[in-house]
């Protein structure tokens, strides 16, 4: 799996631990990068997740590597490639759906529809504002599922899945969704006025996909009490990574060259260059 | 020109003459036929120079690409993280260009970037064209561009058993090697080593010739003129020791040390343009670390500051030439 630079949740959904997630984000020894990735890098290998990339689209030529390898392997290994609405529009995308395709590599392109690349709008920026139908021009099928569905996501992936593990190569997903915080701390979209406050704020009350799956739970006759425990259940998790991530030291400045190479180099000495400068 | 002819002298049996560029090709044989990870990836390799390696290993390790080099380039470190040991194949140096976001934003920085979770152990080849009237966009040599990323390793071997064993050592390597040929070099012959497990080291510099009075470190394709230089001069009297760094990232400093304290005197020809080029790098840790070796100010010679131009009466004198290093040799005494 290959994720983005907003991919907060994707890990958490893999499975990966809350601890050294938390702990990554506060640039924490126990993060799960060590500190080198933080906030736009949540990679957590042990669910499978090789990168998070904030370079926009950069993931998507490696996603497709990670199912080129398992097609020359020959497991069955399927990858699942997350991207937003401004990376359709790299050079990245358009390449790697076409060399999918051509060898029907097992590889879903799941492209996280937000309405806006940072400020700037699918209308402002795509002259095909329907994302789907770049899927046809690669010879592999596009669909359109509501994002904040959670059984449409699910049952939308998993043909994909399916379709993928028999050899009939990639599909491209379109969700669509919405992003209800700005796009960085730094950046209000209320200062900046690209969407307007009465569009979040509709966003959040009618478009949260947490609140309408709990809805559909409720309407299938899960029980009211059962869904408190488990949202008591996730905001103790948050509270005890919280904790964790807390307690956790900051990495030591002298480790700063770790993670640089698996095979060490001859006369390097990072210790020296340190002292230098 | 035979740079290993000397060294690699050697018991029969044991050594095979051939080019650098069979050498380049046998060093990709060995290391897919000793490890089914290893599959080769790029534009045309299933026709140049791999019609046998076709034939041999099969579609499934050989990967003809569409002209996506930026893609086929992340697609191949994708692999790479995910259990194969790619050589992607860029052909035209000029080409690395389109490739660099991927090479730098995702080869070089995801193990560091991930704390050490993932490896990227990939090899990016490609090779640079000179004297040929190919043009600025087919002409390039754009290692010391990559010199200035951390976490990538780089070669330019000039000998046929220097290129065999460091494009060994390349793909045996967990990390990601980039290793730039010179097509000046691809006849150039030289005894070969026959032992499959022949490896140069990635980090050694080699004394390709020794001498006394001057150290000539020549880079990659640079060093075909040097030896030419460096034979005339030593008709002069002039005794002239020729370093290959052979390894551009990282360099090593202490055998170019060891030769500068011995002969007092610095010049380092490089093909790639001027401005921080391996000669610059090289000159400033020198200037750093050596100051008080040095009887003379170090010497450069490299392309120009000017794009590589097509016509043959242009190009004839673009990179260091013979008669320029051995002016430059005197003048240095």
């Amino acid at each position: 799996m290959t994720g983005t630079h907003r991919s907060h949740g994707h890990p958490i959904g893999k499975g990966a631990h809350l601890n050294a997630l938390m702990a990554e984000l506060m640039g924490k020894e126990d993060g799960i990068c060590k500190g080198r990735g933080g906030s736009m890098h949540f990679a957590d290998k042990s669910v499978g997740i090789i990168t998070e990339s904030a370079i926009v689209g950069g993931g998507i030529p490696l996603a497709t590597g990670c199912a080129f390898s398992a097609k020359v392997r020959g497991v069955d290994q399927v990858t699942l490639c997350f991207f937003g609405d401004g990376a359709v529009n790299q050079g990245a995308f358009h390449e790697s759906l076409n060399m999918a395709s051509l060898w029907k590599l097992a590889v879903i392109y799941l492209c996280e529809n937000n309405l806006y690349a940072f400020t700037t709008s699918l209308a402002q920026s795509h002259g095909q504002t329907d994302i789907a139908l770049r899927a046809p021009g690669y010879g592999m099928p596009g669909l359109t599922v509501d994002g904040q569905d959670v059984s449409a996501v699910y049952e939308a992936v998993a043909r994909a899945v399916n379709r993928a593990r028999v050899g009939e190569g990639p599909t491209l997903i379109v969700a669509e969704t919405y992003r209800f915080d700005d796009h960085s701390f730094r950046s209000s979209s209320r200062v900046l006025g690209y969407r307007s406050t009465e569009e979040v704020e509709r966003h959040k009350r009618d478009r949260d996909p947490i609140l309408l799956y709990r809805n559909v739970l409720l309407e299938e006759g899960e029980n009211e009490e059962n869904l408190i425990a488990i949202e008591d259940e996730v905001t103790d998790a948050v509270k005890q990574a919280l904790q964790f991530a807390l307690a956790s030291p900051m990495p030591r400045p002298e480790t700063l060259p770790d993670y640089m190479f698996k095979s060490s180099l001859p006369g390097q000495s990072f210790a020296a260059e340190l002292e230098r400068s | 020109m035979q740079t290993d002819v000397k060294k690699f002298a050697a018991k029969p049996g044991t050594h095979i003459e051939m080019t650098y560029f069979d050498a380049l090709m046998q060093a990709q044989v060995e290391e897919m036929a000793r490890d089914e990870r290893v599959v080769l990836v790029g534009e045309d390799v299933a026709v140049y120079g791999g019609v046998k390696l076709l034939e041999q290993f099969g579609k499934n390790r050989i990967w003809n690409t569409p002209i996506s080099e930026g893609s086929f380039t992340g697609m191949g470190i994708g692999a790479a993280i995910n259990g194969l040991r790619p050589i992607v194949d860029l052909t035209v140096g000029s080409f690395l260009y389109l490739a660099s976001d991927q090479i730098i934003n995702q080869a070089s920085k995801l193990r560091f970037m991930t704390g050490g979770q993932i490896d990227i152990p990939i090899v990016v080849r490609c090779c640079m064209y000179s004297v040929g009237s190919n043009a600025a966009q087919h002409a390039d040599r754009p290692y010391p561009f990559f010199m200035n990323v951390p976490g990538l390793k780089i070669v330019s071997p000039t000998g046929a058993a220097d290129i065999k064993g460091l494009m060994k050592s390349a793909i045996r390597d967990d990390d990601p090697v980039l290793i730039f040929e010179d097509n000046q070099l691809w006849t150039v012959r030289g005894n070969v080593p026959t032992d499959p497990d022949h490896i140069i080291p990635i980090g050694k510099a080699d004394v390709k010739r020794e001498g006394t009075d001057i150290t000539l470190i020549a880079v990659a394709g640079a060093i075909r003129a040097t030896m030419e230089a460096v034979d005339a001069l030593s008709e002069e009297g002039i005794s002239v020791e020729v370093i290959d760094p052979r390894t551009l990232k990282p360099l090593d400093h202490e055998a170019f040390k060891t030769s500068v304290a011995k002969t007092g005197r610095l010049l380092i020809v490089d093909n790639a343009h001027r401005v921080c080029n391996v000669g610059s790098e090289i000159a400033a840790v020198m200037a750093e670390e050596a100051f008080y070796l040095l009887k003379r100010p170090i010497v450069r010679l490299s392309a120009p500051d000017i794009h590589v131009p097509f016509s043959p009466a242009l190009e004839m004198d673009f990179y260091p030439t013979k008669k320029r290093i051995m002016q430059a040799s005197r003048q240095l005494l």
